[in-house]
């Protein structure tokens, strides 16, 4: 077991969410990070999709009352009984000991992953907290003092660590790749390129449904014809204010606002690193150019790529 | 119009039925998120459908659009929109004005009708659940009468109390959770809308027909 003592700013359970319940307004959630969920549930011989710890902007502290294997990753820095441990490595925390993590200045979210997972009742096959409608994780909610997490039984004795190059290649990027969406050709030319020759700010208004950017505003003639529609994750929403909002995982499952653009899915767990007051740049790619990048980044994220042997 | 399948991001496919809200549209949407859910193509992830349109994502490491649009097109030559299912009625029972519907009297006045004349017309109509979408459980209903058309608040609430049954163009529906929200409130169901540990969770499906029933006596 494991005891909250600090539960830091927002400290949820996710996993790799519950895509396929749309239909039924149910979002997919899951890490913001989801490449650093899984390299941290990989370092540890975890499925790639088991429940960690994903903490917000600032870390928690946490006394174990077992002794587990653990990893931290993403923009991850952490002390085990005042020790610095690194990130991006498996290691062991001895029962009785308290371990706190930190979110570094370079991100916005740390991951704790443990050997066997964190065990909470699984909604609709996934462990993921969604926020808003207080459904999956630890009831429904962000960790709060005192709260109590179950581990889940190892499937492995494995400690591995990450070489550094392919850290390097899988860094969470400031410069967005994007590529339509169904409304772009509603926006005119000069907007599409006002969108990537200027840089953005993230406003604080930004947390795991959507994050609101400031910059070029682009508002879209249009908006009136604009009828509710499905919405994918990383959707560039255009209110009437001009001032795009990036739809996260958390996400309303439609919307009703024009689209000029889609994150691409080599880019969405880049989203959820973004830090309030970050300056981000956009860049239009290809469909063919996004589906490349997302099979390159997968084919980093397996055993044989990630690990020295 | 012919039916229209674009790429929506490099991970989903957007198949436009019409520019029109109507029923006909509606059929043609159900009938293809019914058969994909029935029978769900390799790849594919998930299924949002809406008034005109079914969003459908996929997994891009594993396929790309051109193999989900041909195997999409396919599916939307066999599915027929008379397919037969079970379009159940829902009733929904609901207390009008008061605290529980805080824009009630302004949405009469403005319409020029008394608030008793829209809790008439409200619950005499029978809607159409067009689909469920935005949070868990939310319906958008077709159907409502004309002369109940208002626009949203200029000002969206921060937080609607769940339950709360709200209109918004020529949509009314039901706030399942607490969101933030731009209906106009008329009134409250005790209904859960939406329960993970009911099966099934969502009380309403695309599809389904709702009635609203006058509850006399205060919610909650």
């Amino acid at each position: 077991m494991i005891v909250v003592e600090s539960p830091g700013l927002q400290t949820t359970v996710q996993d790799l969410g519950r895509p396929g319940h749309a239909e039924f307004g149910i979002a997919a959630a899951g890490a913001a990070d989801p490449v650093a969920l899984r390299c941290g549930n990989l370092l540890l011989g975890n499925a790639a999709n088991a429940a960690a710890l994903e903490m917000t902007l600032a870390g928690g502290r946490f006394r174990f009352q077992q002794a587990a294997s653990a990893a931290l990753t993403g923009s991850a820095h952490g002390k085990l009984n005042g020790a610095a441990v690194e990130a991006w490595t498996a290691f062991d925390i001895p029962a009785g000991a308290l371990f706190e993590a930190g979110v570094d200045q370079s991100g916005a979210r740390a991951y704790l992953c443990l050997a066997g997972g964190i065990d909470v009742p699984s909604f609709l096959g996934s462990a993921s907290t969604h926020l808003l409608t207080g459904l999956g994780g630890y009831a429904g909610r962000a960790l709060r003092k005192g709260d109590v997490l179950r581990v889940g039984l190892p499937d492995s004795q494995e400690h591995h660590t990450i070489r550094r190059e392919i850290l390097t290649r899988l860094a969470p990027r400031k410069t967005l790749r994007l590529t339509y969406a169904p409304q772009t050709h509603w926006f005119s030319d000069e907007q599409r390129a006002a969108l990537v020759t200027h840089s953005y700010r993230v406003t604080p208004h930004a947390d795991r449904m959507g994050l609101r950017l400031e910059g070029c505003a682009t508002p879209c003639a249009n908006s009136a014809h604009m009828i509710t529609e499905g919405v994918s994750t990383g959707a560039l929403q255009i209110p009437p204010g001009g001032q795009p909002i990036i739809l996260f995982v958390d996400q309303q499952t439609t919307g009703g606002y024009p689209k000029i653009a889609n994150v691409i899915a080599a880019d969405l767990a880049s989203v959820g690193q973004l830090r309030p007051g970050d300056e981000i740049r956009f860049e239009w790619v290809s469909f063919a150019t996004a589906l490349a990048l997302a099979r390159e980044q997968e084919s980093l994220l397996s055993p044989a790529e990630l690990f020295a042997s | 119009m012919k039916t229209r399948i674009e790429p929506a991001s490099d991970r989903s496919l957007l198949v436009t039925f019409s520019r029109q809200i109507s029923i006909a549209t509606h059929r043609k949407v159900a009938a293809l998120t019914r058969s994909l859910a029935r029978d769900t193509p390799a790849n594919v992830t998930n299924v949002h459908p809406a008034y005109c349109t079914v969003l459908i994502e996929f997994d891009p490491i594993a396929t790309d659009h051109a193999t989900v649009q041909a195997c999409l097109e396919t599916r939307i030559a066999r599915t027929s929109d008379s397919d037969s299912f079970d379009a159940a009625l829902i009733e929904i029972p609901v207390h009008y004005g008061g605290e529980f519907g805080p824009d009630l009297e302004q949405l009469a006045h403005q319409r020029g009708l008394t608030p008793q004349q829209v809790v008439e017309l409200h619950s005499a109509a029978e809607y159409t659940v067009y689909f469920v979408g935005f949070v868990p459980g939310f319906a958008y209903l077709g159907g409502l009468p004309p002369e109940l058309e208002s626009p949203r608040l200029p000002a969206p609430r921060p937080k609607v109390p769940p339950g709360s049954v709200g209109i918004a163009g020529a949509q009314t529906g039901v706030y399942p959770f607490a969101t933030p929200g731009g209906w106009r409130l008329i009134g409250r169901t005790p209904l859960e809308l939406f329960q993970p540990d009911r099966d099934p969770m969502s009380l309403v499906a695309i599809g389904d027909r709702v009635r609203f029933v006058v509850l006399e006596k205060p919610v909650r």
